[in-house]
């Protein structure tokens, strides 16, 4: 129907009913199946306040380990202002986008400064997911919480593990950001930068990027 | 002969001591090393001189058949006179070379690459400048010239030889120990790269060198298109030898060298069908559009098909690998030779052979090595780089020699057109396919990164061989091309080659880090993947997240049910390296001296305390020991959990590990969840670790091997094997006794004093029950058994499933 170039009311509405025909019971029914997905993206869309309960009939989040932790970071205030405190009930249109835009790819011509910037930005975004008192430290707690979640989908066995895990990685950090310590000195927690400091290697300014500009919109509209 | 080889002996002496006297002079230093080198250096020679007369047998069949047949004769005379045969004395000592003479020229050659790559990296001052494979070029040249003075032809690389032998290894551990992740998150590039800009390549540099000859006319005019069209295609492929030979040297940033290097690999599918169309034309002479459609459905098949056989091989070998459990030392074997039947399977239908080792090392590598023991694992480790790495000097020895033999046909013209087209072509093809592949990825490639991609393109062995393929008769200019195509080679591994690292220096390209993974890295980049998934997921996206996520799924339900045996099948991606790491730091423990000191990964100077909430401070309050003394103790304690269970071992040839269900993977686990136990339980001592101790004195020594608790321990499977029992502070060391006393004497638990082991024993097998339960409760007794009582929490972890 694109192409079709009408030159008078009626050829339009021929080439519209044309159309209408066209439309198979098949794709009704693809229509209907992916009612949940797009109600979820329309009330986005719309600007319409979001809910956390919107995100949670996201079906294909079903299956993510980390689903709540996900779901929590677009409530969270702290990603929308500097020294936001709290979590939001619903957020609106911005609020998501600004959300989205931690996803960003970078530019192609950026100066080191840019380069830094962007890293902390989406370095904080991580950070505060982890945080979740917002204490400005990840604690032992957390941090166990954090890999509990990982491999929460992987059954029962690994919580022994994980925690396992979690005290590894946080001895890890410790050795890392503070050196020699006495014995009876007490680690808090994992600082904003110390968290700097362990993820240096992990080039997460091109590692946390989704390709939204090549986004097949018909995926949504089919 | 003989006289001519002494004669070629005695000038090559006199060289090298030329060379050495000059060596010293620059050097100045009269050192080991220096005797080394000369060692080396007069090894060489007799190696050489060895294998001058082999060489010319070698190289001339006519004349051992022609002995051959001399013998044949005389043997046919033996049996028609016997009758008149008179009886000799029964030969004490014969000489027979003729017997052994193809293996034993084989192991010659592969003893020179062997001591070749061991002199250049006694010569540190070279090998920082010159890459290796020049090095190795020069050798060849060498000897191939000695060869020749001799007067004898030289060896020329088989491509037989080559192709079935040499590259196969260099290719398997390529494709093996591919990364996987930069591999698959570049792949579009690098097809690119690979496809797109090999076709470029091979028609650019193809029609525009028909173009020079063209012009040149005279002479050059004969050459038809087809056969320019023939070398493009075969002279514009990147060389994965090549490649890998010069940018493992050079280390540069993970992004670059999998570009290059992926792009040397995927290529070999359209070299090949090029190359088969091309040759199959020229015998022809016409082509027709149906040709061109069929050539493009070839190009799919070859690739496709050499992925699927590939693919196939590797599912067969990791399903295979399930069942090895009882059969431990033929595992790496599997490995091999499903890799190497996929290889040749695919070359049965002519398809790309490279593409399918590279699919079968991939698709097998992390089934196989969750199934297999660890011993096989590094087994499989070594074995790959050891043949790929002797695979890689015999190419570029073969190479130089391979130069001094072949016939040649200098033109001017030709090779410098070949040359220049060659870096034109490349430059061009670089620079145009980044503007079109920059609009496409999200971490564009510089201007820097194009320049080393240009620059890393080197040519290799793969295209001499496949030139020397050639048919004669087709081909007239056949010698003309091997020239030409020699030159490119020596022209981009010695100029480029040597010329890259300088420029990486100077354009400042990132480096790699050479880092281990943090279990933190680890961590964070499945968490990134988990969120990324999510986040198209809201936004309803499907982008390649998400496919990813649904193929990670599928894998784990099923594939990796069918393909792995028991527990380690539903392990999670993460468990599974937290698994590793553990695993590494405890060989690395047990080799840095029986667990004195914790190995790097393991921060070494915070310990658990640091990080756990405070816990209440009735723990601190508990009865000192004195430091000295405590460390002592644990040391002792220490090493002897460690050192026990691996003298139980027996040797056994078919069997490397005689318990089946306890491989040595789980062995050093165990050891390290014990010390970790251990650690825990005296919380007298806050650090994770002991400062190094020195080493240990013969006395504390003997003391450790004395009270061994450890020997009593034997599970009822391990029955059978023969173990080293060791008698607990038995009279006849009396130094052990008195170690042992005295730091009873310093514990305050004097109940137990003479009941080391074997009484302990049956208070250990109680304790252990009650072990979760009373861990925090009473600090008091856990301290107590600590210190007199390794056993109990040794045995304790022996039986706990460690993989959840």
């Amino acid at each position: 129907m694109r192409y079709a170039r009408p030159n008078n009311a009626e050829e339009l509405k021929a080439t519209i009913r044309a159309t209408w025909a066209l439309i198979t019971p098949e794709q009704c029914h693809r229509l209907i199946d992916s009612m949940p997905r797009r109600i979820a993206a329309v009330i986005q869309a719309k600007g319409a306040p979001t809910k956390r309960d919107d995100f949670n009939k996201v079906q294909d989040l079903k299956d993510n380990p980390i689903r709540s932790q996900i779901v929590e970071a677009f409530f969270d205030r702290r990603n929308f202002q500097k020294d936001g405190v709290g979590s939001m009930e619903e957020i609106g249109f911005e609020e998501f986008l600004t959300v989205m835009s931690y996803f960003r790819a970078p530019a192609l011509h950026t100066t080191e400064e840019q380069r830094e910037e962007i890293r902390r930005a989406k370095l904080r975004f991580l950070f505060n997911m982890h945080d979740t008192d917002n204490d400005g430290t990840i604690t032992l707690e957390e941090y166990r919480h954090v890999v509990e979640e990982l491999l929460s989908r992987s059954g029962s066995l690994g919580k022994e593990t994980a925690k396992g895990i979690a005290d590894a990685a946080m001895l890890e950090v410790a050795s890392i950001s503070v050196g020699h310590m006495a014995p009876d000195e007490f680690y808090e927690g994992i600082t904003f930068e110390d968290f700097l400091k362990i993820l240096k290697e992990l080039e997460i300014e091109t590692r946390m990027n989704i390709r939204f500009l090549n986004m097949d919109t018909t995926v949504l509209c089919k | 002969m003989i006289l001519c080889i002494t004669k070629c002996i005695h000038y090559v002496l006199h060289v090298a001591i030329f060379k050495k006297t000059n060596d010293t002079k620059v050097i100045h230093q009269i050192s080991i090393m220096d005797r080394l080198k000369r060692t080396t250096f007069i090894l060489f020679l007799m190696l050489v001189a060895s294998l001058l007369p082999l060489g010319g047998h070698a190289s001339s069949p006519e004349v051992g058949t022609g002995n051959g047949k001399v013998r044949d004769h005389q043997g046919n005379g033996d049996t028609t006179h016997k009758a008149n045969y008179t009886k000799k004395a029964f030969p004490v000592l014969s000489f027979d070379y003729k017997n052994v003479r193809t293996p034993f020229e084989i192991s010659l050659w592969v003893l020179l690459a062997s001591l070749m790559k061991l002199g250049f990296h006694l010569i540190p001052r070279v090998s920082n400048i010159v890459p290796e494979s020049c090095l190795l070029i020069v050798v060849g040249l060498l000897i191939g010239g000695l060869i020749k003075l001799v007067g004898e032809d030289p060896p020329v690389l088989s491509s037989k030889v080559f192709f079935f032998y040499l590259l196969p290894p260099i290719i398997l551990d390529a494709g093996y120990f591919l990364p996987m992740r930069p591999f698959t998150e570049n792949l579009g590039t690098i097809l690119m790269f690979a496809v797109v800009g090999t076709l470029w390549n091979a028609f650019f540099i193809g029609g525009a060198l028909y173009g020079v000859c063209q012009l040149e006319g005279d002479y050059l005019g004969k050459v038809e298109l087809l056969s320019c069209l023939l070398f493009g295609s075969v002279v514009s492929a990147v060389d994965p030898v090549a490649v890998l030979a010069v940018f493992e040297e050079i280390h540069i940033n993970e992004l670059l060298h999998i570009l290059v290097f992926g792009e040397s690999l995927l290529n070999d599918a359209v070299t090949v069908v090029l190359y088969h169309l091309f040759e199959e034309f020229s015998s022809v002479g016409t082509i027709t559009v149906t040709d061109v459609f069929l050539g493009i459905v070839c190009f799919l098949v070859v690739s496709l098909g050499g992925i699927m056989v590939g693919a196939m091989y590797g599912i067969l070998a990791a399903f295979t690998s399930r069942f090895t459990s009882h059969t431990r030392v033929i595992e790496p074997l599997f490995v091999f030779v499903y890799s190497y039947l996929a290889y040749l399977s695919a070359e049965v239908f002519h398809l790309s052979g490279i593409m399918a080792l590279i699919a079968c090392g991939a698709v097998m590598r992390p089934y196989v090595e969750a199934n297999i023991s660890h011993k096989s694992h590094t087994t499989i480790k070594y074995f790959l780089k050891m043949w790929s790495s002797v695979s890689d000097t015999l190419i570029f020895i073969f190479l130089g020699v391979s130069t001094v033999a072949g016939k040649h046909n200098w033109n001017w013209t030709f090779v410098i057109a070949t040359v220049v087209l060659c870096l034109v072509a490349r430059v061009l093809g670089v620079i145009g396919l980044t503007l079109v592949i920059n609009k496409f990825r999200i971490v564009k490639l510089t201007t820097k990164d194009q320049f080393i991609i240009a620059y890393g393109g080197l040519r290799g062995a793969i295209a001499f061989s496949l030139i020397y393929l050639l048919d004669e008769n087709h081909f007239a200019r056949k010698d003309m091309f091997l020239t030409a195509i020699i030159t490119v080679i020596f022209f981009t591994v010695f100029v480029q080659g040597m010329t890259i690292r300088p420029l990486v220096d100077l354009l400042a390209v990132k480096k790699k880090q050479e880092t281990k993974r943090s279990i933190n890295e680890e961590i964070h980049t499945q968490f990134l993947d988990h969120l990324l998934t999510g986040i198209e997921d809201i936004c309803g996206h499907y982008g390649h997240h998400h496919w990813k996520d649904k193929l990670n799924r599928f894998n784990k339900k099923y594939v990796k049910k069918c393909l792995i045996a028991g527990e380690r099948s539903k392990e999670p991606q993460l468990i599974a390296f937290y698994h590793k790491m553990e695993f590494k730091q405890a060989i690395e423990l047990v080799e840095s001296g029986g667990g004195s000191k914790l190995p790097s990964a393991m921060p070494s100077t915070v310990s658990m305390q640091n990080i756990q909430p405070k816990k209440p401070s009735q723990e601190r309050a508990l009865p000192q020991v004195s430091k000295a003394r405590e460390e002592e103790i644990r040391k002792i304690l220490r090493t002897n959990l460690q050192k026990t269970r691996l003298r139980l071992r027996s040797y056994n040839r078919h069997t490397l590990v005689a318990d089946p269900d306890e491989d040595g993977w789980n062995e050093f686990l165990i050891k390290r969840k014990r010390m970790k136990d251990l650690e825990k339980m005296s919380h007298v001592n806050n650090y994770l670790t002991v400062p190094a101790p020195p080493p240990d004195s013969p006395t504390i020594a003997r003391a450790r091997l004395a009270s061994d608790p450890q020997a009593w321990v034997i599970k009822p499977v391990t029955g059978d094997i023969p173990t080293i029992k060791v008698e607990l502070a038995s009279p006849q060391s009396p130094e052990s006794v008195s170690v042992v006393d005295e730091f009873k004497k310093s514990s305050y638990e004097q109940e137990d004093e003479d009941g080391d082991g074997l009484v302990m024993k049956a208070t250990s097998l109680v304790a252990k029950k009650d072990e979760t339960g009373e861990d925090d409760k009473e600090p008091q007794q856990r301290l107590q058994r600590c210190l007199s009582d390794p056993g109990p929490s040794a045995e304790d972890e022996e039986d706990e499933p460690f993989l959840p």
